[in-house]
């Protein structure tokens, strides 16, 4: 099949525009170890409650993890247990969360922390949180009629 | 669809049918059949009814938004928002790609036989029934689920059924289009087959390859448990399986777009088809590479391992090679015929289009969206930067610029000529200013609404949501102020809607009767020929197949084995 002069050029470049693309993007996912969340651990989502770290939502300080703060999330319509999550600035937080009943969101606005909440899944995110300030968090998959009103906060907080 | 509507444009397409007959036998072919040409039409209103519909909704969606604007008589906002989705996503796409692709076989391949006839009549009642059991159901209140009814959200078993009999109606009639094309080859073998029925062939594989994903999931999965038939469903699996369609849709929507872009639009300014084979190679690519990538959308989810999102993110970026032939093969045909007509200098030639023709201007624009709607795409499927924007009311700007603007428009552009061409009537002057007129409502409407959608997605706020202040929060306060632009930029388009359906009407009912063309081009006469491998479906089919058993076999399978406790139904609305 002919090609003309200029497309090869407009698809040589363009093509290899892509192949950079996905280098980078493969570079900082496989070596880098920047992945999106994808934790595979499954729950009975009808006893949560009972179940290990679950059954005590909160922050826990940590110690011989790669992270140094757990931050457990139950989530159900429609809000997020605990309402307040509180970490100190610059700790390396593993937030865990799981959901319930349908499936929710778990959105630190304007943040990169950001996943689904599924009912059967555990849903697992580290990061680094590096600037103080009080971050909204925000239910992102519709729920419910009060998709809406469901929130709660992260507080990033000069060490005590 | 109203029977009176229907006998006055079949007599108004039969008069000129019989003035067809006394010319030659060369215009049967540029005219689309009379019967053909009232199933187009059928599907066209119906879609039509859809765009006023959830148009409508769309506006409501965009003023309770805005924070200053209560739905009445406990309407709720959600309701509203299903009716939007599935009116406008599912039903108004749906029917008009059926519209145009009917009347596009039927004018490049030749009239349909009776037989496929018969298909194209079944496949549109089934649809349109659908439509109706759905559409109840919505508007009950009992599904309001939005329009990718994710598990362990139950809508009434009515809805999931209507939406079965949607798909299955949609199968049924893209067979009857694809065995016109199928008989056009085995009458005239050897011979590269005709461009437009092609792609029409090419979209329906896709679309039915593309719906065994989402019709097991309901047959299988949705319909049985809203029923109680079984008590629980696997949620990750109907996810995936809802994805690996949901992607593939987006496409469906763009391909018939793409039609009008590579054949139409190169007639209508006077200038031919750049290149027969490369319009065919991008197609053949977009079919392979719709199906498995569908988990770029679930990038956030748990459950699936990231590798196996990693190769889906990469399936999923091969389609930038042929949306670049694409953009190519597009303007290297306006500039050629813009220096043909003696355009000069490097862009001189783009002064000699005709800019005062809505079948070029419209869909031109859409092209013109096209591009800033492709970058977002890229960041949207990028496997990091997905977390900043996924969910967030950025990926709803996103498919406003891509499918309710560049395919959107394409379609209204189309209406210009192929309703007429339909009804047997014409464009008038005054319609055609006011189809200019009507896109750029549109545009600066959808710059206003989608420019604020970006951004206060990008500032963290949620899609798919009514109107919050989320407790007072410092970082919900400044996107209320984008939700404001996006109520001025959607109040716009709901205008433009009225503004082309008023112009639709217009080319129905009550234009001056006549024959307007549809256009099609001829291939550049220096481009080379076809090569026949273009045309071997079954070897398009195995690689299809064997990319989806790839891509989807192991996280499937890895998703059933790992299964937890399925999900009994909530109804939370």
């Amino acid at each position: 099949m002919h090609l003309h002069k200029y497309e090869k050029y407009w698809l040589a470049f363009g093509v290899g525009s892509l192949i950079v693309f996905l280098l980078i993007t493969g570079i900082m996912a496989f070596h880098n170890g920047s992945h999106p969340p994808s934790a595979k651990n499954t729950i009975n989502y009808e006893k949560v409650d009972e179940i290990a770290p679950f059954n005590n939502p909160g922050v826990h300080k940590v110690e011989g993890k790669d992270w140094d703060y757990e931050a457990v999330v139950v989530a159900s319509a429609f809000y997020y247990d605990p309402p307040i999550l509180e970490v100190p600035v610059g700790a390396k937080v593993k937030f865990i969360a799981t959901s319930k009943d349908v499936v929710h969101g778990f959105e630190v606005a304007g943040t990169n922390i950001n996943m689904m909440l599924e009912p059967g899944y555990i849903s697992e995110y580290v990061t680094t949180v590096d600037k103080v300030g009080e971050y909204l968090i925000v239910c992102n998959e519709y729920c419910g009629v009060g998709h809406a009103q469901m929130h709660s906060m992260l507080k990033v907080v000069e060490p005590k | 669809m109203s029977q009176a509507l229907a006998n006055k444009s079949k007599a108004a397409v039969n008069k000129q049918n019989i003035v067809g007959k006394v010319s030659n036998k060369v215009n049967d072919l540029m005219q689309v059949n009379r019967k053909d040409s009232k199933i187009a039409m059928a599907h066209i209103y119906v879609a039509m009814i859809a765009l006023l519909l959830g148009g409508t909704a769309g506006l409501l969606q965009v003023l309770v938004r805005s924070g200053e604007f209560k739905l009445p008589w406990g309407i709720g906002y959600y309701q509203v928002l299903t009716v939007h989705g599935v009116l406008l996503g599912l039903i108004l796409t749906t029917f008009f790609i059926y519209g145009f692709q009917i009347a596009a076989v039927s004018r490049t391949s030749g009239a349909l036989s009776a037989k496929q006839r018969l298909l194209c009549w079944i496949g549109f009642w089934t649809m349109t029934t659908g439509t109706a059991m759905a559409s109840a159901m919505v508007l009950l209140n009992e599904a309001s689920v939005l329009y990718t009814f994710y598990a362990p959200l139950q809508a009434h078993w009515i809805f999931y059924l209507g939406l079965t009999l949607v798909v299955v109606g949609s199968w049924i009639g893209g067979l009857g289009q694809a065995l016109r094309w199928m008989q056009w080859r085995k009458e005239n073998k050897g011979q590269t087959s005709p461009l437009l029925s092609f792609m029409v062939v090419c979209n329906n594989l896709m679309w039915f390859v593309a719906t065994i994903g989402v019709a097991s999931e309901v047959l299988f999965q949705l319909l049985p448990w809203s029923l109680g038939l079984v008590e629980r469903v696997d949620i990750l699996l109907s996810r995936t399986l809802f994805w690996s369609f949901g992607h593939a849709l987006v496409y469906f929507w763009l391909l018939p777009a793409y039609m009008i872009w590579y054949v139409v639009v190169p007639k209508v300014i006077g200038g031919k088809i750049f290149s027969d084979a490369l319009s065919r190679l991008s197609f053949i690519m977009f079919v392979l590479f719709s199906v498995p990538v569908g988990l770029h959308h679930q990038l956030t989810e748990p459950g699936v391992d990231g590798s196996w999102k990693f190769l889906q993110v990469i399936l999923t970026m091969m389609v930038v090679i042929p949306s670049l032939l694409t953009a190519f093969s597009l303007f290297a045909t306006f500039e050629i015929r813009g220096r043909a007509l003696g355009g000069k200098g490097v862009f001189g030639w783009l002064k000699q289009l005709p800019w005062g023709d809505a079948r070029f201007f419209v869909p031109f624009l859409g092209m013109l969206v096209f591009i800033p709607g492709g970058a977002g795409g890229i960041v949207n499927a990028s496997y990091q930067m997905n977390q900043l924007i996924h969910n967030t009311i950025w990926v709803t700007g996103h498919f406003h610029l891509t499918v309710a603007t560049a395919v959107v428009l394409t379609f209204f552009g189309a209406c210009y000529w192929l309703v007429p061409h339909l009804t047997g009537r014409t464009l008038t002057k005054e319609m055609n200013r006011l189809g200019i007129i009507q896109a750029i409502v549109w545009v600066v409407g959808m710059g206003i609404m989608s420019s604020a959608m970006h951004v206060a997605g990008l500032l963290g706020a949620p899609r798919r949501s009514a109107f919050s202040d989320y407790g007072g929060a410092d970082i919900a306060s400044t996107w209320v102020s984008y939700q404001i632009a996006q109520a001025v930029g959607g109040t716009l388009l709901f205008i433009g809607i009225l503004l082309f359906l008023y112009i639709f009407v217009k080319l129905c009912w009550f234009a001056p009767k006549g024959q307007e063309e549809f256009p099609i081009a001829e291939v550049a006469p220096n481009a080379e020929k076809t090569p026949a491998i273009l045309e071997n479906f079954k070897l398009w089919i195995v690689i299809l197949v064997a990319l989806v058993l790839i891509a989807y076999s192991f996280p499937i399978f890895d998703i059933i084995s790992n299964a937890p406790l399925g999900s009994k139904g909530y109804k939370l609305w």
